[in-house]
């Protein structure tokens, strides 16, 4: 298990190969379906210093927030990051991002944008909601949460310890595509018998 | 042999002393006109939302043991069931996507369906402001948030199924269907060429393999396949959930089902997907599987995904409006 903090250096990132179990300590930015749109259409200035060398979390989490106004995170695991596809690539590229953590995996377009820029996909545990919130130690900071609702708002927070599987590298590496490949082929071989 | 232990849940007495129910609560079911059951159900989503069914944990814990001590796949299991326990420790949600929101309510001759209706989102409310739910439903063209699970269209949302039923006693359970493993369901037409499925119960096989491997780990595997056959497009779906309901480990009472229950357990544990699809042999918890009519002319065979995070929960009134839950 290998300890990673947040600002990542590239070098970091390089050393990271397909299949390492890290925990994440640092602060990270919730965005999810309306943000990536967003952060695309419009490149908001204010969130590259939040970005710079940060990591992104595909999260719509369940919030409370505490009769002093402050904000604490109840459940919080990944949500399914397939749908940001169209938009990651240029994201990490504009932001200058060193990671994305959600669940199921990414695409090509993805891919190449993690070799261009230096940067890893992070699997978290699906499901895994209230052990993940856990390890959010605080809520720094939320932008966006009139327009775009809590589930999609930019939550800004501190996490530790926080459990990951490197699925996806710098070097064009993809632990999905692997699975995919070996259990298509016990597919059809399972689906040839009678 | 490698092994980890069951998670340790709170016991029934804590989980009672936390009731939002008052001690020796009881509904008037001899007034069904004026009965409430707004806190029952209350009571009913607490629960559900952050403490995982005996059969789902005992699944996991089973998927555990077969994995390797140290692998990607043991160790997310080992996640998974920790997260069980912090969930039941604090109740919080087991899972940030509290899913869709869906209802069964079984009751006798007598009762307005429209005030246990509104009784149902008045619960589904307030466990929406006390964080117990996220607000999970959405204008669907703009993405609004109203912000607390009430369909800002009509009543759809959450989903409630009526059905009168014999006998005195209420029956509600309910279910939090997640986003990641809706997504993967699927709805077949046999036959289908593509995938060599022909109108018989090898066919209904090739389909379920089909649709897992499809899925990958994106449905949040291990899950738990429900699988109507028949059907129309609608009430096929309607069952591939309903059927869900159903506790893992107790057979099928239709001994061809059971069998085909059975054989694509073994099947779907070798395709090597895994826990989150990160590999091994966990990829699968259960296969629940019902036969429906059908039109001549179609043979449907409707799958629902449901995640490992099966939360789902039965609330009975007996005859007397004494609650159990289980």
């Amino acid at each position: 298990m290998k300890r990673l903090t947040i600002p990542i250096s590239e070098a970091a990132i390089r050393e990271l190969k397909v299949g390492d179990e890290v925990l994440l300590n640092g602060r990270v930015v919730l965005s999810r379906d309306m943000g990536h749109k967003y952060m695309v259409e419009h490149k908001p200035e204010w969130l590259k210093p939040l970005l710079a060398e940060a990591v992104i979390y595909h999260c719509g989490p369940v919030v409370a927030q505490h009769p002093d106004g402050h904000w604490s995170f109840v459940a919080a695991g990944p949500t399914t990051s397939i749908r940001e596809e169209p938009y990651q690539a240029d994201v990490l590229e504009t932001y200058h991002v060193r990671g994305v953590i959600g669940k199921g995996g990414m695409g090509k377009k993805t891919s190449d944008g993690l070799a261009k820029v230096g940067a890893c996909y992070f699997h978290a545990t699906g499901g895994a909601g209230a052990l993940l919130a856990e390890r959010v130690k605080r809520v720094v900071d939320v932008k966006m949460l009139e327009e775009f609702g809590s589930p999609e708002a930019f939550w800004i927070v501190e996490v530790e310890d926080f459990p990951l599987v490197v699925t996806m590298d710098s070097h064009g590496g993809s632990l999905h595509e692997e699975v995919a490949k070996a259990s298509q082929d016990r597919a059809r071989e399972l689906m040839s018998q009678k | 042999m490698p092994s980890c232990p069951m998670p340790d849940l709170t016991p029934m007495a804590t989980v009672e002393a936390r009731s939002v129910l008052p001690r020796d609560w009881a509904a008037d079911l001899g007034s069904p006109l004026t009965v409430d059951l707004t806190l029952a159900v209350t009571e009913l989503i607490r629960r559900a939302t952050s403490r995982m069914p005996q059969d789902i944990i005992e699944a996991l814990v089973a998927g555990r043991n077969a994995e390797t001590d140290g692998s990607r796949a043991a160790n997310t299991l080992d996640t998974m069931l920790e997260n069980i326990q912090l969930a039941d420790d604090h109740v919080a949600p087991l899972c940030q996507d509290t899913g869709t929101v869906i209802f069964w309510v079984r009751h006798p001759f007598g009762f307005s369906q429209q005030r246990i209706r509104q009784q149902i989102r008045a619960a589904v409310r307030e466990c929406t402001r006390r964080s117990w739910l996220r607000p999970n439903c959405v204008e669907a063209l703009s993405g609004r948030n109203p912000g607390d699970n009430m369909d800002p269209f009509l009543e759809g949302h959450p989903v409630i199924h009526f059905e009168e039923k014999e006998g005195p006693g209420l029956e509600v359970s309910v279910m939090l269907k997640g986003g990641g493993c809706e997504n993967v369901g699927a709805q077949y037409r046999l036959p289908d060429a593509a995938i060599g499925a022909g109108r018989d119960l090898g066919g209904v096989r090739k389909c379920v393999i089909d649709a897992v491997a499809k899925a990958q780990g994106q449905g949040c595997s291990p899950g738990i396949l429900g699988v109507a056959i028949g059907g129309d497009r609608v009430t096929g779906y309607e069952k591939s959930k309903e059927v869900i309901l159903r506790k893992l480990g107790t057979p099928n009472p239709d001994p061809k089902l059971d069998a085909l229950e059975r054989r694509l357990m073994e099947d779907l544990n070798t395709l090597g997907i895994g826990p989150m699809g990160y590999g091994g042999r966990s990829t699968a918890l259960g296969v629940l599987v019902t036969e429906m009519f059908r039109h001549p002319a179609s043979f449907f065979v409707s799958i629902s995904y449901m995640c490992w995070s099966s939360r789902r929960l039965e609330l009975k009134l007996d005859a007397g409006g004494q609650p159990s839950f289980g």
